[in-house]
């Protein structure tokens, strides 16, 4: 095996484990008392947290010529996508009883869910397009402006969050300087390539 | 990876060397999981192991004011609320909160009174307990039915004798920094205060609670005297209280400071009124995982309460 597919497994395994943490706590009642709530909020931060690790792979390769990473920033990209669909799944069914007309009505009341929705929406073509082939047929200048949309879709994902809290802002604040600091780097000018990139 | 410095494959035979790199992928995958596993757990902890405490021990009689509705279990009443002081976590609260001291406990009862008092929490033990069952819903949309037990505040008030100058009734919580969080933490400021308007406080269903499910009040439920007005949003319910205040202005309250237009004053449960940010329509019976209710105007006490705020428009006055 290559060193690539392994940190692949790697990366998955990890990835994976709090989905584990999930259906181990839910099986054992342990999701607090309100389970919905608890399952949500935390795939709601999943995402966030992909979203995050996924568009840190550009300053890093800038910052310290890690350019191995890029290898492995669709696959994280996806997993923020995979918990981002778990979490509006979990409030499909379990906040709103798959009843399209409320999902409707709600996106309509209530601002944050309809900011959450745009950024969802925003991820589902960067998922539909995640694949090699698709790649080549959009090509690669094309692919590259349509993933810029993951910026927005971060943005908007951190709103989200912030709009959900009362006075408990640490995290959101945490998550939207985080992101702040990434998008900003990205105005930085590319560093000349180091001689350590085979450090990954 | 690092195995480029260690294993230097020119020199090891291939299958030697092979086993010692899968034995090291295995060691890092299995470390890895360990560590992540770690961070979720610190994270998100397992529920702590259910408070003990004492029965409340004299009789406890019964009200016409409860519910016949089946009240939460006593595990989802002391591991699922908001008590800012020890933690923005409604899971989390339970924890820190056994740090709390409630004895000795004194409440201060003061303001424009006749006869100002400090009565001590045997004191207050000493008022006629009763149970009373009630609704208590959230502004967070979630809901619960506890079986608290109590007095009514009136009894109280009738003791100290407000003039008649007194219109409202401020009530204060205990801010022990020693085992509570900082304002900063919580994004509240401390002391936590609340208010009433003096009718609603001598309103029979408002009750100063000394325990639930026939026990002494938890830690985490505000221990060891709080405030219950079931027909308004939770965070009414002031928790720990140490003072309580007759005045004759509208007294500030700690939510309403934080965000005026999403908390007013009054607080009254209102399904008309949303919340800024969500609607206050329906709400989650802690328990009932897939289904939502509706929610009640003044959360069910309509019959009692809605002569209080004649003439009000609960839409401005909420």
């Amino acid at each position: 095996m290559n060193d690539v597919k392994f940190n692949k497994i790697f990366i998955s395994l990890n990835a994976l484990i709090p989905l584990a943490f999930l259906g181990y706590d839910g099986w054992f009642g342990q999701l607090s008392a309100n389970p919905v709530e608890f399952f949500l909020r935390t795939t709601g931060v999943l995402t966030l947290v992909f979203l995050i690790v996924t568009l840190s792979v550009t300053p890093l390769r800038k910052a310290f010529g890690w350019n191995g990473l890029i290898k492995y920033r669709r696959m994280l990209g996806l997993y923020a996508f995979f918990y981002g669909v778990v979490h509006l799944v979990t409030y499909s069914i379990f906040d709103k009883r798959l009843d399209i007309s409320a999902i409707a009505g709600d996106v309509w009341q209530r601002p944050f869910i309809a900011i959450g929705m745009l950024a969802f929406a925003m991820l589902v073509p960067l998922a539909a397009t995640s694949t090699n082939g698709m790649i080549k047929r959009l090509g690669g200048k094309n692919w590259t402006k349509l993933h810029k949309l993951t910026y927005p879709a971060a943005i908007l994902g951190v709103i989200h969050f912030w709009m959900i809290v009362k006075s408990d802002i640490f995290y959101p604040v945490l998550f939207g300087l985080v992101l702040a600091v990434l998008l900003a780097y990205r105005l930085v000018p590319k560093a000349k390539p180091t001689v350590q990139t085979s450090s990954s | 990876m690092t195995e480029k410095k260690i294993a230097p494959s020119e020199i090891t035979p291939e299958s030697e060397y092979l086993n010692r790199r899968n034995f090291m992928r295995l060691g890092l995958l299995a470390g890895s999981a360990v560590a992540t596993g770690v961070v979720y757990r610190s994270f998100n902890p397992v529920p702590p192991p259910p408070v003990i405490v004492a029965e409340i021990g004299s009789d406890v009689g019964s009200s016409g004011f409860s519910t016949a509705e089946s009240p939460n279990t006593f595990e989802e009443i002391t591991n699922y609320n908001n008590f800012y002081e020890f933690s923005t976590s409604k899971a989390g609260v339970a924890r820190p909160a056994q740090n709390l001291v409630t004895r000795p406990w004194t409440v201060e009862v003061g303001g424009l009174v006749q006869k100002p008092k400090t009565f001590d929490i045997d004191q207050l033990l000493r008022f006629p307990q009763e149970e009373r069952v009630y609704r208590f819903r959230c502004v967070e949309a979630w809901s619960m039915v506890i079986p608290w037990v109590g007095f009514p505040l009136k009894l109280l008030l009738d003791q100290v004798e407000p003039l008649g100058t007194a219109q409202y009734v401020a009530f204060e919580t205990q801010y022990d920094p020693k085992v509570m969080q900082s304002s900063f933490s919580a994004g509240i400021d401390f002391p936590y205060v609340e208010g009433l308007r003096i009718d609603e406080a001598m309103h029979p269903l408002a009750i100063l609670a000394t325990g639930l499910y026939g026990k002494q009040m938890p830690n985490q439920n505000g221990a060891p005297v709080r405030l219950v007005v079931p027909w308004k949003y939770g965070f009414k319910s002031i928790k720990s209280i140490v003072k309580i205040t007759l005045t004759d202005k509208m007294p500030p309250t700690t939510w309403n400071i934080s965000a005026p237009s999403e908390y007013g004053f009054y607080s009254n449960v209102n399904p008309n009124v949303d919340h800024p940010r969500w609607s206050q329509g329906s709400e989650r019976r802690i328990g009932e995982d897939l289904t939502m209710r509706k929610t009640e105007m003044f959360n069910g006490y309509g019959d009692q309460v809605a002569s209080l705020y004649a003439g009000m428009d609960l839409k401005k006055d909420y």
